[in-house]
């Protein structure tokens, strides 16, 4: 079973969001994207100051078998990437949730994120999706 | 006899199976106003030996003159062994292989290939091929769009001295992609783009600079200048070049301070005839950093459990099967026949057989071009430096001397003004490494004789 940290909010198409109480969202791929996907060969991120619309792709992660847009359930403007993807995309493998975040963004409008589904609802609609 | 395999009755079963009365009634969902019921304007069909006649005919209408013209398609000598080896059953396929690792041998031809090709170009990275130069530089401007993710213009850089073939078919796949393609004037007196105008668009956001190398009149560019001010300006840089040339002239991953970022061109010198224009081929070589966005297939050699070397397509995710309207492509086959070709011409002539080559092309235009300008009524256009073609021209009107010229058997170069209305008098001559000192004084007694008649004329 992958691991789905209660202090997070998903999205249906595999994104995890942390909010950081600045304003600012973290955003990365579940567990569970990560182990459909298999090994990671390259992550292109998103470049800083981005402005980007919900629902949009915002990074592609790619592993041997595909390569896979990343969509941002919020709008806002990317405040920051993780650069250190470049030389170490397996971070995303091995640590989702903490090193293998992909980029922050700066919400229009925090409301946003009342949308999202909690850790629960994800592990059932991830489930459901496998069946 | 009809070379369809279904048999009346296994067509007759098969739409028993899915419950279809005829095959018509699988394309109903077809409006009929849409559907073509006849195909009046293809003629009956022929016997072979009927056929064979009428080939016959119109191969004899060809012209089979001594071929002075370039202009993108060379007449250069391809060794025997070259199309011997390459019509080999092994290797006679025209296409990337579907199963492809069950192909260890052509893996391992498009390998050595890649090989040739970073070594010819200075390139890190080089792609199994493209369709041709003129598509290939479609995607290396594509690609430029891609990468640069800094820029947000889509404006691209095109030179004016970039073949007119390649400029059409650039501006016919990028056009509706929202790119902006502005021409960058070259300079009347050398034939070289012109620096100073493109100092002008400096500070401005600009996605990607072409620069072709020789360009279409034959000049050798100042590509050193143009490679560093798109390098200060945030501008990629691609490169379109005769891959002959670089055998002798700097290569492009060489090209100002940090190189070029793509490398395109045609690849017909080296080993393809040229055959009413093609099949030819494209390649396409670029730093490692931007090989995630480089379109078409790329081998790669890899070890197997046992620790035995082995030959596997690489970076496949981003292609169209995967990707599909995201793919790096979606005209990304690649020439294999050619291909083969090419690697084996490139091996038997090795570096030193090429450089022999390009030197001997580059010499031969220089004797020409001499023979040619001794003659009243014949002036060098440009004063630069050229690889193997120069811009002349002639006082009277080019089309009707090519005309005279050809009924002497002579095919006497290219018209510019199909393309250059300003050069309306100039004649594009090329003459390679085939042509011998007989021919071109040939050459140059038919020119001279054609316009002295022409001036008496008047």
């Amino acid at each position: 079973m992958s691991n789905t940290p209660s202090d997070l909010k998903y999205t249906k198409s595999h994104e995890w969001i942390r909010d950081n109480g600045d304003g600012t969202v973290t955003l990365g791929i579940t567990d569970h994207a990560q182990e459909l996907l298999g090994d990671l060969v390259f992550v292109e991120v998103p470049e800083s100051g981005t402005e980007v619309e919900a629902g949009g792709e915002i990074a592609v992660v790619e592993s041997v078998k595909a390569a896979s847009d990343v969509y941002s359930p919020v709008t806002g403007e990317v405040v920051e990437a993780n650069e250190a993807l470049a030389d170490a995309p397996e971070s995303v493998n091995d640590s989702p949730y903490e090193d293998g975040w992909i980029c922050k963004i700066r919400l229009s409008d925090t409301s946003q994120l009342e949308a999202l589904m909690d850790a629960d609802s994800y592990a059932t609609h991830a489930e459901e999706e496998e069946h | 006899m009809p070379f369809i395999p279904h048999t009346e009755d296994d067509v007759r079963r098969m739409l028993d199976v899915i419950g279809a009365d005829s095959i018509e009634q699988l394309f109903d969902e077809i409006p009929e106003e849409l559907k073509c019921r006849s195909f009046d304007a293809i003629p009956e069909g022929l016997s072979e030996m009927e056929v064979a006649v009428i080939m016959q005919q119109r191969a004899a209408q060809d012209a089979n003159g001594l071929c002075f013209i370039g202009a993108g398609s060379y007449d250069h000598h391809i060794p025997a062994a070259v199309w011997e080896l390459t019509t080999r059953g092994e290797y006679y396929t025209a296409y990337t292989p579907y199963q492809a690792e069950a192909s260890q041998g052509t893996l391992q031809l498009l390998y050595e290939y890649q090989s040739m090709m970073t070594a010819l170009t200075g390139m890190d990275v080089s792609n199994a091929s493209l369709y041709d130069g003129a598509s290939g530089l479609a995607e290396g401007v594509l690609m430029a769009v891609r990468v640069n993710r800094k820029s947000k213009s889509r404006r691209v850089l095109v030179p004016r001295t970039l073949h007119p073939a390649y400029r059409k078919t650039v501006d016919t796949i990028v056009r509706n992609q929202k790119i902006e393609l502005v021409e960058l004037p070259f300079d009347s007196a050398t034939g070289k783009t012109d620096l100073a105008a493109l100092e002008q668009y400096a500070g401005e956001d600009i996605t990607a600079l072409i620069i072709p190398q020789p360009n279409f009149f034959g000049v050798l560019e100042d590509v050193d200048a143009m490679t560093d001010w798109a390098a200060a300006n945030n501008t990629l840089t691609i490169a379109a070049v005769n891959p002959l040339s670089l055998a002798i002239l700097k290569p492009p991953g060489e090209w100002g301070d940090s190189g070029v970022d793509i490398c395109v061109g045609e690849g017909q010198p080296l080993g393809i005839p040229m055959s009413s224009g093609g099949p030819n081929y494209g390649f396409m070589c670029c730093k490692q950093q931007h090989v995630r966005q480089m379109p078409g297939r790329i081998i790669g050699r890899t070890v197997d459990l046992d620790g035995k070397p082995g030959y596997a397509l690489t970076l496949q995710a981003r292609e169209q099967h995967i990707r599909r309207s995201k793919a790096t492509s979606n005209i990304c086959t690649n020439q294999g026949l050619m291909v083969t070709a090419s690697t084996i011409h490139m091996a038997l002539m090795g570096g030193e057989g090429l450089a022999h080559t390009a030197g001997a092309c580059h010499a031969n235009t220089q004797n020409l071009v001499g023979m040619l300008t001794a003659l009243e009524g014949v002036d060098r256009r440009f004063d630069s430096p050229v690889f193997h073609e120069q811009v002349l021209t002639l006082d009277a009107p080019v089309a009707e001397v090519l005309h005279a010229l050809s009924e002497q058997n002579v095919l006497g170069g290219y018209a510019l003004a199909n393309d250059y209305p300003e050069l309306g008098n100039c004649l594009l001559v090329c003459a390679t490494e085939k042509r011998t000192d007989t021919q071109m004084q040939t050459f140059a007694d038919t020119l001279d004789r054609v316009l002295s008649t022409h001036r008496k004329g008047n």
